[in-house]
């Protein structure tokens, strides 16, 4: 893989030539105090200098030291909202004189490009990919968005406290697959991004940007930026072990660290709705008035509500901790026997968004620690 | 996926709140619905009120359409109810993997029902029926809580005539004349050959739950007893997440799971 490197001052002209092959951008954006992700069109629109700070339960972007780009970790939102949207009409039915239509509703799905794309949640999408795409039955809505998405990935030098990625083997660095990626290096004297192509759509834009051949030195900045994120999650105050919590979830359905989180969980579902993995949805039917026309609507679901479980005699998960329950072992241990890899990337949004600061991480060391209390 | 359209030929009542339709296929390619494997389901759609799993009840034999029977509980099984011969409905599938008509090859069968349990059971019986041969012999245990909630009376009367019958219900009647009591009462009593038995369970999972301790008591491996499972189903696709049970997603490892497979999933409360 060949990189170059493309001056700070040219990232304009990386977006302009991205949108003048027919892509809508999106990218990060500073809105309502959060990053998230939106529509950008230049530069401008990018949340330049600015930072951010996230704990259990906390979120706050501040002014950073630098005029980075991209000096951030990830906001509330992720690409899933773009992708698996939120909700979508699946068809329409309508009665006839002597019969019944469905017609299915297949949208256009527009030409995204991400920008700003990390490591993490590239690995993220690819999950997705394994439970909408690779499965026995093919979500076509999912697969037409999902096909037409340019990926323009940043290798992450930002991470938060809330980060785990070097634990689950999805980040910092981009290891998934992407059309650009891209190192934000930025230093007193310069302010440049190392860039490469991992694809023929990534190559066509690389030649028509100004860019120069890297030089050893912007190699090495470049890997130090990331070797630094590393170190910084590496002393950070998170980790999961990866390899064994499978298994230790397996064997610790009826944990009394159940019945403690439980006490302390909402069952509000924020932790499904950021989460860029958790697919689950449901479908609404509806008439209008004249009864001659029905709607089928499909939109996002969680494990964590009542109704989600409910069959003839009652909700399966009445409580609390049996909710949580399925939510942290689906992540972390069946996803491996459904889709043959972890259901969780370390993105730290479940942390930061739990209104009482539950962390995934800390209820897994806590199941560990009573399990060798036992 | 849109669903097909399909118009009720025939509506019987089974017996209060509970009822059978007879569906057939409004543009159905080739004339005929799409084949089945007995334990397969369908997902049923009634006009503007929604879509609910139902398994198939009819016999994979008859290509005209299919045979559902669903009991009035929710507000779609109740716009289901309304339907009357002549009316449209909906219909996906089928789906599922079902019971596994090749373990009861050469072997001693085992059919356990309770309630409603005998309608994804039924396909299996009339298959079984069709070709006694492969089989040595076949037995039903059917519990329901009264005599007038027995699904299917007609046809069980004829099918005594070539299985043996053992019908429990909670509170007889006058006329009464079988067990009374729950069916693992009658299923302890009976004599089986172990090693060559399959059994094939499905109704409340308490009740199944109780099959298989009498079951496994008598040394009938895990592995030969089949089961189906019951959880809410908005897809039928694996992509919805409503059935996950375990690592298991019932609308497509399932709904017919082989115990030995699951046997630790079936454990856990709650799950
Ligand atoms: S479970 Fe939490 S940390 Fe893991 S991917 Fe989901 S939101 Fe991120
Ligand atoms: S873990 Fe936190 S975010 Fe998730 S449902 Fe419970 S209270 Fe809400
Ligand atoms: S019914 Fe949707 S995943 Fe099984």
């Amino acid at each position: 893989m060949c990189e170059f490197v493309l001056q700070a001052e040219h990232l304009e002209k990386l977006i302009q030539v991205i949108r003048g092959e027919g892509y809508q951008m999106l990218g990060p954006v500073l809105r309502d105090g959060a990053i998230v992700y939106d529509q950008i069109t230049t530069t401008q629109d990018l949340p330049r200098g600015w930072s951010d700070s996230q704990e259990k339960g906390f979120y706050r972007v501040e002014p950073g030291n630098t005029g980075a780009y991209f000096g951030y970790a990830v906001g509330p939102t992720s690409w899933k909202k773009f992708l698996q949207l939120p909700q979508r009409q699946v068809w329409r039915a309508q009665k006839t004189d002597d019969g019944l239509d469905f017609v299915q509703i297949v949208e256009e799905a527009p030409a995204l490009a991400f920008l700003g794309i990390r490591s993490c949640e590239l690995h993220a999408i690819g999950i997705q990919d394994r439970v909408f795409v690779d499965d026995q039955f093919c979500n076509e809505d999912y697969a037409h968005r999902r096909d037409r998405v340019l990926m323009i990935a940043v290798n992450c030098t930002s991470p938060a406290a809330t980060c785990f990625c070097t634990s689950m083997n999805t980040g910092p660095e981009v290891t998934a697959n992407t059309d650009l990626a891209l190192t934000e290096v930025i230093n007193d004297e310069e302010h440049y991004f190392l860039i490469a192509s991992e694809s023929y759509r990534g190559g066509q834009i690389l030649q028509q940007l100004p860019l120069t051949p890297a030089a050893e030195r912007h190699l090495k900045a470049a890997e130090s930026a990331v070797q630094s994120a590393v170190y910084k999650m590496e002393q950070g105050p998170r980790s999961l072990d990866r390899a064994g919590v499978k298994d230790l979830l397996y064997r610790n359905y009826e944990s009394p660290a159940w019945d403690l989180v439980a006490e302390r969980c909402l069952s509000c579902a924020n932790c499904t709705m950021a989460c860029p993995t958790c697919f689950c949805s449901d479908v609404q039917d509806t008439t209008d008035l004249s009864g001659e026309h029905a709607e089928r609507w499909e939109r996002w679901d969680s494990c964590f509500t009542g109704d989600f479980s409910y069959i003839t005699g009652g909700s399966v998960r009445p409580d609390t901790r049996s909710r949580y329950r399925q939510w942290m072992t689906h992540k972390l241990a069946t996803w491996h026997d459904q889709f043959g890899s972890s259901g969780c990337v370390g993105c730290g949004r479940c942390i930061t968004w739990c209104p009482v600061g539950i962390d995934i991480t800390e209820e897994v060391q806590r199941i560990q620690a009573m399990e060798t209390a036992l | 996926m849109t669903p097909e359209v399909f118009r009720v030929e025939q509506r019987r009542e089974e017996f209060p709140g509970t009822f059978t339709l007879r569906i057939r296929g409004e543009r159905a390619k080739n004339g005929s619905p799409a084949e089945f494997q007995p334990g397969q389901f369908n997902m049923l759609y009634a006009f503007g009120a929604g879509e609910i799993a139902i398994s198939l009840s009819g016999s994979p034999r008859d290509r005209d359409g299919y045979v559902h029977t669903i009991r009035t509980h929710g507000f779609v099984s109740q716009a289901l109810e309304r339907l009357q011969a002549g009316d449209l409905l909906g219909v996906r599938g089928p789906f599922g993997c079902g019971w596994p008509l090749s373990a009861a090859k050469g072997k001693e069968v085992l059919i356990i029902a309770g309630g409603l349990g005998l309608a994804p059971l039924r396909p299996l019986i009339y298959n079984l029926l069709g070709d006694t041969q492969s089989v040595r012999n076949i037995r039903l245990f059917y519990g329901a809580r009264r005599p007038d909630e027995m699904l299917y009376r007609d046809e069980l009367a004829q099918w005594a005539g070539s299985m043996e019958i053992v019908q429990s219900v909670d509170h007889g009647d006058a006329d009464w004349a079988g067990h009374i009591g729950v069916i693992t009462g009658p299923l302890a009593g009976a004599e089986l050959d172990p090693q060559n038995t399959v059994a094939f369970l499905c109704g409340p999972e308490v009740m199944m739950r109780f099959c298989i301790q009498t079951l496994t008591a008598k040394a009938v491996p895990e592995s030969a007893i089949y089961l189906s499972m019951e959880r809410n189903m908005k897809c039928a696709t694996g992509h919805c997440g409503h059935c996950q049970w375990g690592p298991n997603f019932v609308c497509k490892d399932g709904p017919v799971f082989n115990f030995a497979g699951v046997q630790s999933w079936f454990n856990i409360r709650a799950l």
